[in-house]
Protein backbone atom coordinates (compact mmCIF):
# COMPACT_ATOMS: atom_id res chain seq x y z
CA UNK A 1 0.00 0.00 0.00
CA UNK A 2 0.76 3.55 -0.90
CA UNK A 3 -0.38 7.05 0.15
CA UNK A 4 -0.25 10.69 -1.45
CA UNK A 5 1.39 13.70 0.39
CA UNK A 6 0.35 16.95 0.24
CA UNK A 7 2.69 19.41 1.62
CA UNK A 8 4.20 22.70 0.95
CA UNK A 9 7.99 22.86 -0.24
CA UNK A 10 9.67 26.05 0.16
CA UNK A 11 6.74 27.65 -0.23
CA UNK A 12 4.76 26.22 -2.74
CA UNK A 13 2.34 22.85 -2.51
CA UNK A 14 3.99 19.38 -3.52
CA UNK A 15 2.08 16.03 -3.85
CA UNK A 16 3.65 13.51 -3.51
CA UNK A 17 2.43 10.33 -4.69
CA UNK A 18 3.16 6.25 -4.10
CA UNK A 19 5.01 7.36 -0.87
CA UNK A 20 5.37 4.31 1.28
CA UNK A 21 4.20 4.38 4.37
CA UNK A 22 7.61 3.91 6.25
CA UNK A 23 9.33 6.14 4.24
CA UNK A 24 10.86 9.48 5.36
CA UNK A 25 10.50 12.65 4.56
CA UNK A 26 14.17 13.13 3.50
CA UNK A 27 13.58 9.90 1.04
CA UNK A 28 10.21 11.88 -0.41
CA UNK A 29 12.53 14.96 -1.06
CA UNK A 30 15.48 13.29 -2.99
CA UNK A 31 13.65 10.84 -4.59
CA UNK A 32 9.90 11.94 -5.50
CA UNK A 33 10.26 15.69 -5.32
CA UNK A 34 13.99 15.34 -6.88
CA UNK A 35 15.59 17.50 -4.31
CA UNK A 36 19.19 16.03 -3.86
CA UNK A 37 19.76 18.84 -1.66
CA UNK A 38 19.32 17.54 2.09
CA UNK A 39 21.42 14.84 2.25
CA UNK A 40 21.13 11.16 3.27
CA UNK A 41 23.77 9.86 5.40
CA UNK A 42 23.43 8.57 8.98
CA UNK A 43 19.62 7.81 8.83
CA UNK A 44 19.57 7.99 12.20
CA UNK A 45 19.43 11.40 13.33
CA UNK A 46 23.33 11.23 14.36
CA UNK A 47 24.76 13.61 11.65
CA UNK A 48 22.11 16.43 10.60
CA UNK A 49 23.23 16.54 6.95
CA UNK A 50 19.78 16.00 6.25
CA UNK A 51 18.53 18.81 8.14
CA UNK A 52 15.64 20.77 6.97
CA UNK A 53 12.96 23.39 8.55
CA UNK A 54 9.17 21.40 9.38
CA UNK A 55 6.68 24.36 10.28
CA UNK A 56 9.72 26.58 10.87
CA UNK A 57 12.06 24.54 13.22
CA UNK A 58 14.58 22.56 12.18
CA UNK A 59 14.37 18.58 12.27
CA UNK A 60 16.20 15.31 10.68
CA UNK A 61 14.07 14.98 8.08
CA UNK A 62 15.56 11.50 7.63
CA UNK A 63 13.65 10.64 11.10
CA UNK A 64 10.73 12.63 10.18
CA UNK A 65 8.06 9.86 8.75
CA UNK A 66 6.58 11.64 5.28
CA UNK A 67 3.20 10.92 6.46
CA UNK A 68 4.00 13.35 9.04
CA UNK A 69 4.56 16.33 7.17
CA UNK A 70 1.19 16.51 5.55
CA UNK A 71 -0.60 19.68 5.18
CA UNK A 72 3.04 21.34 7.29
CA UNK A 73 5.52 23.57 5.67
CA UNK A 74 9.19 22.14 4.69
CA UNK A 75 12.03 24.78 3.76
CA UNK A 76 14.93 22.88 2.22
CA UNK A 77 17.92 24.35 1.28
CA UNK A 78 17.48 24.89 -2.21
CA UNK A 79 14.83 27.04 -1.17
CA UNK A 80 17.07 28.82 1.78
CA UNK A 81 18.24 31.99 -0.52
CA UNK A 82 14.33 32.92 -0.85
CA UNK A 83 13.47 32.25 2.37
CA UNK A 84 16.16 34.66 3.83
CA UNK A 85 15.32 37.10 1.08
CA UNK A 86 11.84 36.95 1.99
CA UNK A 87 12.71 37.35 5.72
CA UNK A 88 14.92 40.01 5.54
CA UNK A 89 12.20 41.81 2.79
CA UNK A 90 8.86 41.40 4.12
CA UNK A 91 9.51 39.59 7.51
CA UNK A 92 8.29 36.22 5.97
CA UNK A 93 5.75 35.08 3.46
CA UNK A 94 2.57 33.70 2.90
CA UNK A 95 2.56 29.90 1.61
CA UNK A 96 2.18 29.73 -2.17
CA UNK A 97 2.62 33.95 -2.01
CA UNK A 98 6.51 33.76 -2.66
CA UNK A 99 8.72 30.75 -2.22
CA UNK A 100 10.94 28.65 -4.63
CA UNK A 101 9.31 26.52 -7.97
CA UNK A 102 10.03 22.89 -7.27
CA UNK A 103 11.36 23.17 -11.32
CA UNK A 104 13.75 26.36 -9.99
CA UNK A 105 14.90 24.21 -6.75
CA UNK A 106 15.65 21.31 -8.88
CA UNK A 107 17.92 23.34 -10.74
CA UNK A 108 19.26 25.45 -8.18
CA UNK A 109 23.29 25.25 -7.95
CA UNK A 110 25.63 27.26 -5.61
CA UNK A 111 27.29 27.94 -8.59
CA UNK A 112 27.99 31.46 -9.03
CA UNK A 113 29.88 32.86 -11.80
CA UNK A 114 32.11 33.81 -10.09
CA UNK A 115 33.24 30.51 -7.79
CA UNK A 116 35.45 32.47 -5.17
CA UNK A 117 33.19 35.37 -4.61
CA UNK A 118 29.27 34.16 -5.10
CA UNK A 119 28.96 36.74 -7.63
CA UNK A 120 26.13 35.83 -10.47
CA UNK A 121 24.13 33.58 -8.51
CA UNK A 122 21.28 34.26 -5.47
CA UNK A 123 22.66 32.86 -2.09
CA UNK A 124 21.30 33.14 1.44
CA UNK A 125 23.70 35.49 3.77
CA UNK A 126 24.64 32.49 5.70
CA UNK A 127 25.26 30.68 2.06
CA UNK A 128 27.43 33.45 0.95
CA UNK A 129 29.59 33.59 4.43
CA UNK A 130 30.21 29.71 3.82
CA UNK A 131 32.02 30.31 0.75
CA UNK A 132 33.62 33.52 1.81
CA UNK A 133 35.01 32.19 5.07
CA UNK A 134 36.27 29.07 2.80
CA UNK A 135 34.02 26.84 5.24
CA UNK A 136 32.95 23.82 2.48
CA UNK A 137 34.84 21.48 1.76
CA UNK A 138 33.52 18.10 0.05
CA UNK A 139 30.47 19.53 0.91
CA UNK A 140 28.22 16.59 2.37
CA UNK A 141 27.27 18.27 5.66
CA UNK A 142 26.78 22.16 4.11
CA UNK A 143 23.18 21.81 3.21
CA UNK A 144 22.51 20.40 6.69
CA UNK A 145 24.59 23.21 8.34
CA UNK A 146 23.39 25.84 6.44
CA UNK A 147 19.65 25.32 7.27
CA UNK A 148 20.76 24.81 10.84
CA UNK A 149 22.78 28.12 10.93
CA UNK A 150 20.47 30.01 9.37
CA UNK A 151 17.46 29.11 11.78
CA UNK A 152 20.13 30.12 14.52
CA UNK A 153 20.77 32.96 13.51
CA UNK A 154 16.97 34.28 12.63
CA UNK A 155 16.29 33.53 16.16
CA UNK A 156 19.85 34.94 17.81
CA UNK A 157 21.05 37.44 15.94
CA UNK A 158 24.31 37.91 18.26
CA UNK A 159 25.44 34.32 18.96
CA UNK A 160 27.76 33.91 21.68
CA UNK A 161 29.93 30.77 20.37
CA UNK A 162 28.93 28.79 22.57
CA UNK A 163 25.21 29.49 21.51
CA UNK A 164 27.12 28.60 17.95
CA UNK A 165 28.45 25.36 19.26
CA UNK A 166 25.43 24.64 20.70
CA UNK A 167 23.18 25.01 17.33
CA UNK A 168 25.54 23.37 15.23
CA UNK A 169 26.14 20.57 17.67
CA UNK A 170 23.72 17.85 15.80
CA UNK A 171 25.79 18.47 12.37
CA UNK A 172 28.47 16.44 11.66
CA UNK A 173 31.38 17.56 9.66
CA UNK A 174 34.39 15.11 8.35
CA UNK A 175 36.44 17.87 6.70
CA UNK A 176 37.12 21.26 7.92
CA UNK A 177 37.55 20.53 11.51
CA UNK A 178 34.89 23.32 12.16
CA UNK A 179 36.88 26.27 12.75
CA UNK A 180 36.11 27.48 9.26
CA UNK A 181 32.33 26.88 9.86
CA UNK A 182 32.03 28.98 13.05
CA UNK A 183 34.09 31.29 11.17
CA UNK A 184 31.27 31.48 8.42
CA UNK A 185 28.43 31.50 11.09
CA UNK A 186 30.53 34.93 12.90
CA UNK A 187 30.70 36.25 9.98
CA UNK A 188 27.31 36.24 8.88
CA UNK A 189 26.23 37.21 12.11
CA UNK A 190 28.55 40.39 11.70
CA UNK A 191 27.00 41.00 8.19
CA UNK A 192 23.84 40.74 9.83
CA UNK A 193 24.39 43.00 12.72
CA UNK A 194 25.75 45.66 10.22
CA UNK A 195 22.86 45.23 7.92
CA UNK A 196 20.94 45.93 10.75
CA UNK A 197 22.17 49.27 11.81
CA UNK A 198 22.98 50.50 8.41
CA UNK A 199 18.61 49.82 8.16
CA UNK B 1 2.11 -1.00 6.19
CA UNK B 2 -0.23 1.52 7.29
CA UNK B 3 -0.10 4.75 8.53
CA UNK B 4 -3.09 6.21 10.50
CA UNK B 5 -3.39 9.36 11.27
CA UNK B 6 -6.12 10.21 13.79
CA UNK B 7 -7.41 13.82 14.35
CA UNK B 8 -8.01 13.64 18.13
CA UNK B 9 -7.33 11.65 21.35
CA UNK B 10 -10.81 9.80 21.06
CA UNK B 11 -9.69 8.44 17.24
CA UNK B 12 -6.11 8.03 18.14
CA UNK B 13 -7.57 5.56 21.53
CA UNK B 14 -10.46 3.68 19.10
CA UNK B 15 -7.18 2.99 16.02
CA UNK B 16 -4.93 1.47 19.09
CA UNK B 17 -8.24 -0.74 20.38
CA UNK B 18 -8.88 -1.85 17.46
CA UNK B 19 -5.14 -2.43 15.99
CA UNK B 20 -3.23 -3.06 19.04
CA UNK B 21 0.12 -3.82 17.35
CA UNK B 22 0.25 -0.39 15.72
CA UNK B 23 3.20 1.53 16.58
CA UNK B 24 2.56 5.00 17.90
CA UNK B 25 4.83 7.58 16.11
CA UNK B 26 5.19 11.30 17.66
CA UNK B 27 9.04 12.68 17.52
CA UNK B 28 9.94 9.65 15.59
CA UNK B 29 13.65 9.91 16.70
CA UNK B 30 13.60 6.62 18.08
CA UNK B 31 10.83 4.72 15.66
CA UNK B 32 12.25 5.92 12.08
CA UNK B 33 15.79 4.78 13.07
CA UNK B 34 14.60 1.37 13.35
CA UNK B 35 12.52 1.43 9.96
CA UNK B 36 15.61 3.04 8.11
CA UNK B 37 17.34 -0.13 9.49
CA UNK B 38 15.01 -2.09 8.58
CA UNK B 39 14.75 -3.32 11.90
CA UNK B 40 11.13 -2.87 12.34
CA UNK B 41 8.35 -3.60 9.86
CA UNK B 42 5.23 -2.79 11.68
CA UNK B 43 2.00 -3.48 10.54
CA UNK B 44 0.46 0.02 11.45
CA UNK B 45 2.10 3.00 12.65
CA UNK B 46 0.26 5.16 14.58
CA UNK B 47 1.26 8.75 13.76
CA UNK B 48 0.36 11.16 16.98
CA UNK B 49 1.46 14.40 15.95
CA UNK B 50 -1.53 16.31 15.09
CA UNK B 51 -2.90 15.56 18.29
CA UNK B 52 -2.78 18.83 19.86
CA UNK B 53 -3.43 17.86 23.82
CA UNK B 54 -0.40 15.55 23.16
CA UNK B 55 1.81 18.77 22.59
CA UNK B 56 0.12 21.12 25.52
CA UNK B 57 1.81 21.28 29.25
CA UNK B 58 0.29 22.93 32.69
CA UNK B 59 1.53 24.02 35.53
CA UNK B 60 -1.03 22.98 38.61
CA UNK B 61 -0.46 23.46 42.10
CA UNK B 62 1.85 20.66 42.80
CA UNK B 63 2.61 19.31 39.39
CA UNK B 64 3.14 19.48 35.37
CA UNK B 65 1.11 18.21 33.56
CA UNK B 66 3.19 17.25 30.55
CA UNK B 67 1.80 16.17 27.29
CA UNK B 68 3.61 12.87 26.20
CA UNK B 69 4.94 15.21 22.71
CA UNK B 70 5.88 18.19 24.20
CA UNK B 71 9.31 18.63 22.60
CA UNK B 72 12.25 18.75 24.85
CA UNK B 73 12.86 21.96 23.25
CA UNK B 74 10.30 23.07 25.14
CA UNK B 75 10.80 21.59 28.57
CA UNK B 76 14.52 23.19 28.41
CA UNK B 77 12.87 27.07 26.91
CA UNK B 78 9.64 26.95 29.53
CA UNK B 79 9.52 24.19 32.81
CA UNK B 80 13.54 24.91 34.06
CA UNK B 81 11.67 26.53 37.33
CA UNK B 82 9.59 24.25 37.72
CA UNK B 83 11.21 21.30 36.47
CA UNK B 84 14.67 21.78 36.65
CA UNK B 85 15.92 18.16 36.63
CA UNK B 86 13.65 17.21 33.95
CA UNK B 87 15.49 20.65 31.47
CA UNK B 88 18.89 19.27 32.49
CA UNK B 89 18.27 16.03 31.05
CA UNK B 90 16.43 17.57 28.10
CA UNK B 91 19.30 19.37 27.41
CA UNK B 92 21.66 16.12 27.17
CA UNK B 93 19.29 14.49 24.88
CA UNK B 94 20.97 14.55 21.16
CA UNK B 95 21.00 17.46 19.42
CA UNK B 96 18.68 20.62 18.77
CA UNK B 97 17.29 18.89 15.86
CA UNK B 98 16.40 15.98 17.53
CA UNK B 99 15.04 17.88 21.14
CA UNK B 100 13.10 19.96 18.29
CA UNK B 101 11.04 16.46 18.04
CA UNK B 102 11.74 14.12 20.76
CA UNK B 103 9.52 13.84 23.96
CA UNK B 104 9.19 12.72 27.46
CA UNK B 105 6.00 10.39 25.88
CA UNK B 106 8.66 8.35 23.25
CA UNK B 107 11.02 7.78 26.10
CA UNK B 108 8.48 6.36 28.21
CA UNK B 109 6.98 4.05 24.91
CA UNK B 110 10.99 3.21 24.05
CA UNK B 111 11.66 2.37 28.12
CA UNK B 112 15.69 1.75 27.25
CA UNK B 113 17.70 1.99 30.32
CA UNK B 114 19.27 4.34 28.40
CA UNK B 115 16.72 7.80 27.84
CA UNK B 116 18.15 10.89 29.21
CA UNK B 117 14.41 11.65 30.76
CA UNK B 118 14.24 9.09 33.22
CA UNK B 119 16.67 9.17 36.16
CA UNK B 120 14.97 12.95 36.30
CA UNK B 121 11.58 11.75 36.14
CA UNK B 122 12.15 8.84 39.41
CA UNK B 123 13.97 11.80 41.60
CA UNK B 124 11.42 14.99 41.01
CA UNK B 125 8.39 12.06 41.26
CA UNK B 126 6.21 11.40 38.23
CA UNK B 127 2.72 9.29 37.42
CA UNK B 128 2.26 8.49 34.07
CA UNK B 129 -1.41 8.91 33.13
CA UNK B 130 -2.01 6.37 30.39
CA UNK B 131 -5.44 5.63 28.68
CA UNK B 132 -7.13 3.51 26.43
CA UNK B 133 -11.10 2.95 24.99
CA UNK B 134 -11.39 0.95 28.54
CA UNK B 135 -10.42 4.24 30.23
CA UNK B 136 -8.12 5.66 32.10
CA UNK B 137 -5.04 5.31 34.86
CA UNK B 138 -2.33 6.74 36.47
CA UNK B 139 1.24 4.48 37.05
CA UNK B 140 3.69 5.30 39.10
CA UNK B 141 6.94 6.04 37.60
CA UNK B 142 8.76 3.56 40.14
CA UNK B 143 6.17 0.68 38.61
CA UNK B 144 6.67 2.29 34.87
CA UNK B 145 9.75 0.36 34.28
CA UNK B 146 9.54 -3.24 33.87
CA UNK B 147 12.56 -5.26 31.93
CA UNK B 148 14.78 -3.62 29.26
CA UNK B 149 12.63 -1.68 26.86
CA UNK B 150 9.17 -2.80 28.69
CA UNK B 151 6.98 -0.96 30.36
CA UNK B 152 3.51 -1.21 32.08
CA UNK B 153 1.78 -0.35 29.14
CA UNK B 154 -1.39 -2.60 27.96
CA UNK B 155 -1.20 -3.40 24.02
CA UNK B 156 -4.88 -1.27 23.73
CA UNK B 157 -3.19 1.83 25.82
CA UNK B 158 -1.38 5.07 24.84
CA UNK B 159 0.31 7.07 27.06
CA UNK B 160 -1.10 11.33 27.49
CA UNK B 161 0.38 13.28 30.20
CA UNK B 162 3.03 12.56 32.87
CA UNK B 163 2.20 14.42 35.40
CA UNK B 164 5.31 15.15 37.62
CA UNK B 165 6.05 16.80 40.51
CA UNK B 166 7.11 20.74 40.82
CA UNK B 167 10.64 20.93 42.69
CA UNK B 168 10.30 22.01 45.70
CA UNK B 169 14.14 22.10 46.31
CA UNK B 170 17.28 21.74 44.26
CA UNK B 171 17.26 19.33 41.67
CA UNK B 172 20.71 18.31 39.64
CA UNK B 173 21.02 15.94 36.61
CA UNK B 174 24.12 14.34 34.77
CA UNK B 175 25.38 11.83 32.34
CA UNK B 176 28.24 10.53 31.10
CA UNK B 177 29.36 10.50 27.55
CA UNK B 178 32.54 11.16 25.13
CA UNK B 179 30.83 14.45 23.96
CA UNK B 180 28.20 16.78 25.16
CA UNK B 181 25.71 16.30 21.99
CA UNK B 182 24.99 13.29 20.56
CA UNK B 183 25.91 11.04 23.41
CA UNK B 184 23.80 7.90 24.27
CA UNK B 185 24.50 7.62 28.13
CA UNK B 186 27.21 5.54 29.84
CA UNK B 187 25.40 6.06 32.97
CA UNK B 188 23.49 9.19 34.60
CA UNK B 189 22.49 10.30 37.37
CA UNK B 190 19.76 12.46 38.88
CA UNK B 191 18.87 13.60 42.41
CA UNK B 192 16.11 15.78 43.97
CA UNK B 193 15.74 17.21 47.31
CA UNK B 194 12.38 17.87 48.67
CA UNK B 195 12.69 19.95 51.38
CA UNK B 196 8.95 20.20 51.88
CA UNK B 197 9.09 16.22 53.09
CA UNK B 198 12.75 16.20 54.01
CA UNK B 199 13.43 13.94 51.99
CA UNK B 200 15.79 13.40 48.88
CA UNK B 201 14.90 10.82 45.37
CA UNK B 202 17.18 9.60 42.92
CA UNK B 203 17.26 8.01 39.38
CA UNK B 204 20.04 6.09 37.84
CA UNK B 205 20.26 5.50 33.68
CA UNK B 206 21.93 3.49 31.98
CA UNK B 207 23.09 1.32 34.90
CA UNK B 208 20.61 -1.60 35.42
CA UNK B 209 18.42 -3.16 33.35
CA UNK B 210 15.26 -0.47 34.00
CA UNK B 211 16.30 3.04 34.90
CA UNK B 212 16.16 2.66 38.75
CA UNK B 213 15.69 4.74 42.27
CA UNK B 214 18.59 4.09 44.61
CA UNK B 215 16.28 3.59 47.68
CA UNK B 216 18.40 2.46 50.59
CA UNK B 217 20.96 5.49 49.12
CA UNK B 218 17.87 7.65 50.01
CA UNK B 219 16.74 5.66 53.10
CA UNK B 220 20.57 6.54 54.57
CA UNK B 221 20.75 9.74 53.27
CA UNK B 222 17.18 10.93 55.02
CA UNK B 223 18.35 9.40 58.35
CA UNK B 224 21.56 10.80 58.46
CA UNK B 225 20.20 14.11 57.33
CA UNK B 226 17.47 13.96 59.71
CA UNK B 227 19.61 12.77 62.54
CA UNK B 228 22.29 15.90 62.25
CA UNK B 229 19.35 18.53 61.99
CA UNK B 230 20.96 19.29 58.64
CA UNK B 231 17.24 20.69 56.91
CA UNK B 232 17.79 23.17 59.71
CA UNK B 233 20.99 24.00 60.54
CA UNK B 234 21.88 24.37 56.87
CA UNK B 235 25.12 22.77 58.19
CA UNK B 236 27.82 20.99 54.97
CA UNK B 237 26.98 17.54 54.68
CA UNK B 238 30.43 16.02 56.19
CA UNK B 239 32.34 14.05 54.09
CA UNK B 240 31.37 10.40 55.40
CA UNK B 241 27.57 10.57 55.07
CA UNK B 242 28.52 12.15 51.14
CA UNK B 243 30.48 8.77 51.18
CA UNK B 244 28.55 6.46 52.66
CA UNK B 245 25.51 8.29 50.01
CA UNK B 246 27.77 7.65 47.05
CA UNK B 247 28.64 4.17 47.59
CA UNK B 248 24.84 2.77 48.34
CA UNK B 249 24.15 4.50 44.79
CA UNK B 250 27.04 2.76 43.38
CA UNK B 251 25.87 -0.74 45.09
CA UNK B 252 22.00 -0.06 43.86
CA UNK B 253 23.06 0.21 40.47
CA UNK B 254 23.29 -3.40 38.11
CA UNK B 255 24.92 -2.71 35.13
CA UNK B 256 26.60 -4.76 32.62
CA UNK B 257 30.06 -4.35 29.93
CA UNK B 258 28.88 -3.09 26.86
CA UNK B 259 30.24 -0.84 23.73
CA UNK B 260 29.61 1.98 25.78
CA UNK B 261 31.22 1.16 28.98
CA UNK B 262 32.28 -1.80 31.79
CA UNK B 263 29.88 -2.84 34.68
CA UNK B 264 33.00 -1.17 36.77
CA UNK B 265 32.79 1.91 34.98
CA UNK B 266 29.90 2.44 35.46
CA UNK B 267 29.27 1.88 39.22
CA UNK B 268 32.08 4.17 39.81
CA UNK B 269 30.61 6.68 37.73
CA UNK B 270 27.26 6.77 38.99
CA UNK B 271 28.91 7.23 42.55
CA UNK B 272 31.06 10.07 41.64
CA UNK B 273 27.84 11.61 40.35
CA UNK B 274 25.83 11.16 43.23
CA UNK B 275 28.62 12.05 45.54
CA UNK B 276 29.05 15.56 43.29
CA UNK B 277 25.15 16.55 43.13
CA UNK B 278 24.54 15.97 46.49
CA UNK B 279 27.38 18.84 47.16
CA UNK B 280 25.87 21.20 44.30
CA UNK B 281 21.99 20.86 45.34
CA UNK B 282 22.84 20.86 49.37
CA UNK B 283 25.31 24.47 48.46
CA UNK B 284 21.99 25.61 47.05
CA UNK B 285 19.66 24.13 49.17
CA UNK B 286 22.02 26.39 51.94
CA UNK B 287 21.59 29.30 49.83
CA UNK B 288 25.03 30.22 49.11
CA UNK B 289 23.10 30.65 45.27
CA UNK B 290 25.46 28.60 43.42
CA UNK B 291 23.41 27.99 39.66
CA UNK B 292 22.34 25.53 38.12
CA UNK B 293 25.06 24.23 36.34
CA UNK B 294 25.04 22.26 32.65
CA UNK B 295 25.49 18.43 32.94
CA UNK B 296 28.28 17.15 32.48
Amino acid sequence: MTMRVNFTVNGRPQEADDVWEGESLLYVLRERLGLPGSKNACEQGECGSCTVRLDGVPVCSCLVAAGQAEGREVVTVEGLADYAKQRAEHGGCASGACGTSIDSAKKWEAKPQDSQTGEGVELSPIQQAFIDAGAVQCGFCTPGLLVAADEMLERNPSPTDADIREALSGNLCRCTGYEKILDAVRLAAARQERQGEAV
Amino acid sequence: MDFLRPASWEEALAAKAEHPTAVPIAGGTDVMVEINFDHRRPEYLLDLNRIELLREWEVGEENVRLGASVPYTQIMENLRAELPGLALASHTVASPQIRNRGGVGGNLGTASPAGDAHPALLAAGAEVEVESVRGSRFIPIDEFYTGVKRNALQPDELIKTVHVKKADGPQQYSKVGTRNAMVIAVCAFGLALHPETRTVRTGIGSAAPTPIRAKEAESFLNAALEEGGFWDNGKIITPSIAKQFADLCSGAANPIDDVRGTAKYRRHAVGIMARRQLGWTWEQYRGTGRPLEGAA
